[in-house]
């Protein structure tokens, strides 16, 4: 009888074990999604400015200008730990001996070409819903930029974080299946959330996070603590943002906000990427902050 | 116009500044006020620019003129008097002056030069036309946010 409990109790455990590393197993992008005529490095110029590359990735206080070196390096301090950007620079220590479909993975699934998963202070979880063919003019684009030999820094992440195979679940939870608003928007608010969900990652830093880290899509685009420490990252929904969609297009342009303060902190980054876009990418993402359910400032 | 505003911010300033002998007898709360005075005095002159950039006002070259001249003088000003130890936002609750600005005096100044120098190129194009204005406004932006980026506390 104790033998018979004892052999449930193993099955049990082998069971969830064995449900659990499915669970946790890291998933590369099928075929289908990598497969596709060659990318265009200028149409992935845009593509790289819209999803904020450089922002993250040159190394510490150094301008982005108009042909960066993606040298990694600036730390990203976190809740479960601190993580340090890597170099992706078309070079041996960055990404030049990746094929495309490896650079994909990592960025649109976050998975690395030795099958780990990557912390998802990348923003797979938003770059899974971009285009692939946007993906594959940007990887085009990124081979096209200055190497760099700089050495990537280790993530300093505690236990147990510190466990990568943890992060499948993580994105058993997080990889973003669909859109997060669901309806069926007119143009140009479409193109707008393209580039507000997908590539410009907007809710990493404006949408409050659970305590597991992942964005509480109830309180989407609403503002959120600043990880610096230093205020709050605004409210840009409806109920935050006053502005007309004409007022928002210009400060993702110039920064110029309508009283003619001006973008600061990482907004200011973001803003002269933004700016690299056609006027119509711009306007496009204001008329998504219209489209976005209003989050009142009270419930922040 | 230009000449005398520049005439003007240049001896308010000195008026300013003329009891303290050296930088450092500055009070910071007063550096941390005059500092403020001159943003304003430059968000102003961007507003009357940025109004006509996106055409909530006429055009109207004159003024554009004015408000670009009093811009390129405004940051033709050395501002070292104002930017005291002890005014940062770790040692005054009004100010947004982060400390990283006096562990990298150089750099910072040179963030000051490139918005002079903005505010230099907006000079030669606001009273040209329209379509000049508007293509200054983002070099302009840029200067200002590249410094705001690196050296302004965010608003609480």
């Amino acid at each position: 009888m104790i033998r018979r409990a004892l052999g449930a109790a193993i099955a049990i455990i082998l069971l969830a074990g064995g449900v659990g590393w499915m669970l946790t197993s890291p998933e590369p992008l099928p075929a289908s999604a990598v497969e596709g005529p060659p990318g265009d490095p200028e149409r992935g110029a845009l593509v790289f400015a819209a999803a904020g590359c450089a922002s993250c990735h040159v190394a510490p206080e150094t301008d982005i200008g108009e042909a960066p070196v993606l040298a990694g390096g600036m730390a990203f301090v976190s809740p479960f730990g601190t993580f340090h950007a890597p170099n992706i620079s078309p070079s041996p220590q960055g990404v030049g001996d990746w094929s495309d479909a490896e650079i994909m993975d990592a960025v649109m699934r976050g998975v690395s070409p030795s099958g780990a998963h990557y912390y998802p202070a990348l923003p797979y979880a938003a770059y899974a819903m971009a285009d692939p063919q946007d993906m594959r003019d940007l990887v085009a684009h990124l081979r096209t930029l200055p190497p760099s030999s700089q050495e990537n820094l280790p993530h300093e992440v505690p236990f147990p974080f510190s466990i990568r195979r943890g992060v499948g679940l993580w994105k058993a939870l997080n990889l973003r299946q669909g859109w997060v608003i669901e309806d069926d928007l007119p143009e140009p608010a479409a193109r707008g959330r393209y580039l507000a969900e997908a590539l410009g990652h907007c809710g990493e830093c404006h949408t409050p996070r659970g305590p597991l880290g992942g964005l509480d899509h109830a309180q989407w685009l609403g503002g959120a603590p600043n990880p610096s420490g230093d205020g709050r990252i605004p409210n840009i929904t409806p109920g935050g943002l006053e502005w007309s969609e004409g007022e928002i297009a210009y400060y993702l342009g110039t920064g110029f906000t309508p009283e003619f303060d001006t973008a600061g902190g990482e907004m200011a980054a973001v803003v002269s990427e933004l700016a690299k876009l056609p006027d119509e990418d711009r306007a496009a993402i204001a008329a998504y902050l219209k489209a976005v359910p209003a989050i009142e400032p009270a419930a922040e | 116009m230009t000449r005398s505003f520049r005439l003007l911010a240049g001896s308010l300033v000195i008026a300013a500044l003329a009891p303290m002998a050296l930088a450092q007898g500055l009070d910071p709360e007063r550096a941390q006020s005059l500092r403020e005075g001159h943003m304003k005095l430059m968000g102003l002159n961007i507003g009357m620019l940025g109004a006509m950039a996106k055409e909530e006002q006429p055009y109207d070259a004159e003024m554009a003129a004015a408000a670009a001249g009093n811009l390129a003088a405004l940051g033709s000003i050395d501002q070292r008097f104002y930017w005291v130890e002890g005014s940062s936002s770790e040692d005054l609750e009004e100010s947004r002056a982060l400390p990283a600005i006096w562990e990298n005096m150089d750099d910072f100044n040179s963030k000051t030069e490139a918005l002079h120098e903005a505010a230099m190129k907006m000079e030669e194009a606001a009273g040209t036309d329209l379509a000049s204005l508007q293509a200054a406004m983002g070099p302009l932006g840029e200067a200002c946010g590249s410094c705001h980026e690196d050296y302004r506390k965010p608003e609480e």
